[in-house]
């Protein structure tokens, strides 16, 4: 997803502007195309992501497009009341991309997880916040993310992610996409768990399970028209994010089922536990630690239905 | 040139007793804050500044940043006397639904605010951002930013300070109101007695220091904004924390006191401004 964003900001950098790319201290290399072509709107601002925040909402103030890139944490938590003030309260059209969702730096330790930012960040007033599957979703994504006159926070992989769009879907932010019809039970997704859903939708159909599977790449706005249609149809609807269970999408869908009247519809929730995990480890391993893999998903899934069935 | 300085000086002792007297009447708190930094916001916005008041929003406008959000009382005063809004509107600073709040409000809100400021280190850095964008947008608009003392506290002042200096942002000032005073102590004691110059020196900035309630001065030094260095400008002005009125000078509980309805009369009979 990293490259899939140097590329496409890139081409867009090259046909707008009032596009212009901060990043704070990292990137080697993955912007010298950006860099070439326009030198003026790149900005390295160094290892001080409060001030790189601030500076991008002056940006925008001042009729520019500003794209700020680090590190999930250090562009989310690092920063907050800067986003919050300087970005949010100023209805200022900064896009803040964050890399390295959820456990993608797993090996890095517990300074670099992301497992708060989408709870953090759906709570700032104005705020659209945005997790692409992959890097169609992101593409398009960050193409709607500069159309819009307001803040957007985007939270992608690293690199290396699976392709899931095989052509290109009808896209719009706050617009949830089906990636797979099913009949009796629907699996919802943000960000860069959709290959694990899928596969965890695979086990289950093995298992006479038709899984339905949503691709929520806007985690607010709420795409709630598709939620009313999933939780008026099935019996039973699975959320999974990699990200904590407090707060996330899993948290902002439960907020909004139980402000609803006349439907029963029953959830379950797959994320990390309120801890930090301080075992080294893979992506996969982090993965399988908290539960985030498609044969865990799957019996879970399976097992609950059989309940809310025989109730 | 000492007729029109003889001027800006009257215009801030009227400020000066107008907030007074909003503090009595409102209840609300910062009076010492705001008068150590009427002088400078009078230099800048009836001199200095190329602003139109009629068009707040004009693309290629100086933009002038309280980053100590703490001063609105001073600054709603300043943009009200030079006609950003009528002067009645502030009959209603403090009450239910009103835009005046102790901290100026998002730019939307308020004709003439550049940004709402209040959390210390924000303002400078958005300034740092509007003035990195007017030269790549090909505009020959400044940035001034006044910043605290105290505000000298946060880190994100000084990564601020490092990426314009590292930028040659040229087209920005910063003046930072050095009333040697924070909100519960001496700034020296609290945070340590470097010099303050020495440190924007030391952070790549063309500095000077200057007598902060030297109405001739403060003009000129503003006006040297960009000053053909090559490099952001620092003027470290000193000045008195509650300075125009004798009782409260140099007196830190004026951060938070109220002036009573005597000390509102003995304020305006030393500023030689009728009741």
């Amino acid at each position: 997803m990293r490259n899939a964003f140097a590329d496409e900001i890139t081409r867009l950098g090259a046909s707008d502007p009032r596009v212009v790319l901060l990043s704070g201290d990292i990137g080697n290399k993955l912007f010298d195309k950006f860099k070439q072509q326009a030198q003026n709107r790149f900005y390295n601002c160094g290892v001080a992501e409060a001030n790189m925040m601030s500076v991008a909402a002056g940006m925008a103030l001042s009729g520019l497009r500003p794209v700020v890139y680090t590190i999930t944490p250090f562009t989310t938590t690092r920063c907050f009341e800067q986003i919050r003030v300087d970005v949010c309260y100023h209805g200022a059209p900064v896009v803040i991309v964050g890399t390295g969702a959820g456990l993608s730096y797993a090996e890095l330790g517990p300074t670099h997880h992301s497992l708060e930012d989408l709870a953090l960040l759906r709570s700032l007033p104005g705020m659209t916040v945005f997790a692409p599957c992959d890097e169609v979703e992101l593409r398009l994504g960050l193409r709607a993310a500069l159309r819009q006159d307001h803040p957007v926070y985007m939270r992608i992989g690293k690199k290396g992610e699976p392709v899931i769009h095989d052509r290109q879907p009808d896209f719009q932010l706050g617009k949830a996409i089906t990636i797979r019809e099913g009949e009796h039970v629907c699996l919802i997704s943000t960000g860069n768990m959709m290959p694990v859903v899928l596969d965890a939708g695979n086990i289950l159909n093995k298992k006479g399970v038709s899984a339905r599977v949503e691709s929520f790449h806007t985690v607010k706005p709420l795409d709630t028209d598709r939620l009313k249609e999933v939780f008026g149809r099935y019996p039973l609807v699975a959320v999974v994010e990699e990200h904590g269970r407090l707060g996330g999408l899993g948290g902002t869908i439960a907020e909004w089922l139980a402000s609803q009247d006349g439907l029963s519809g029953r959830m379950l929730s797959f994320g990390t536990d309120d801890i930090f995990m301080h075992e080294v480890g893979s992506q996969e391993y982090a993965r399988r630690k908290f539960g985030l893999t498609a044969e865990n998903i799957a019996e879970k899934v399976s097992a609950r239905l059989e309940r809310v069935s025989a109730a | 040139m000492d007729a029109k300085i003889g001027r800006l000086e009257q215009t801030a002792r009227i400020i000066r007793a107008r907030i007074i007297e909003n503090s009595h009447r409102t209840q609300t708190p910062h009076l010492a804050s705001c008068l150590s930094c009427v002088d400078i916001l009078v230099a800048a916005y009836f001199e200095v500044l190329r602003i139109d008041p009629s068009k707040p929003t004009g693309k290629n406008r100086d933009r002038f940043i309280l980053s100590k959000g703490h001063g609105a009382a001073a600054l709603f005063q300043v943009l009200a006397l030079r006609g950003y809004y009528p002067e009645s509107m502030l009959d209603h600073y403090g009450e239910d639904g009103s835009v005046f709040a102790e901290h100026p409000p998002a730019p939307a809100y308020l004709p003439g605010i550049e940004a709402a400021t209040g959390s210390l280190g924000h303002g400078f850095p958005l300034g740092l951002g509007m003035a990195l964008a007017g030269r790549i947008q090909n505009q020959t608009y400044r940035v001034i930013a006044l910043v605290s003392d105290g505000e000298c506290n946060e880190g994100s002042t000084w990564e601020a300070a490092m990426l314009a200096a590292a930028q040659k942002t040229e087209n920005l000032g910063v003046i930072v109101d050095f009333n040697k005073w924070q909100a519960t102590g001496r700034s020296e004691e609290i945070m340590g007695p470097v010099s303050l110059a020495g440190k924007w020196r030391a952070f790549g900035w063309n500095t000077c220091e200057i007598d902060g309630h030297d109405m001739g001065e403060l003009v000129r030094r503003l006006q040297q904004v960009p000053d053909g260095s090559g490099k952001p400008v620092a003027i470290v002005a000193h000045t008195v924390k509650g300075k125009g009125v004798s009782f409260m000078e140099d007196d830190n509980n004026w951060h938070y006191r109220i002036p009573s309805a005597e000390e509102v009369k003995a304020a305006k009979r030393e500023l030689g401004v009728p009741a």
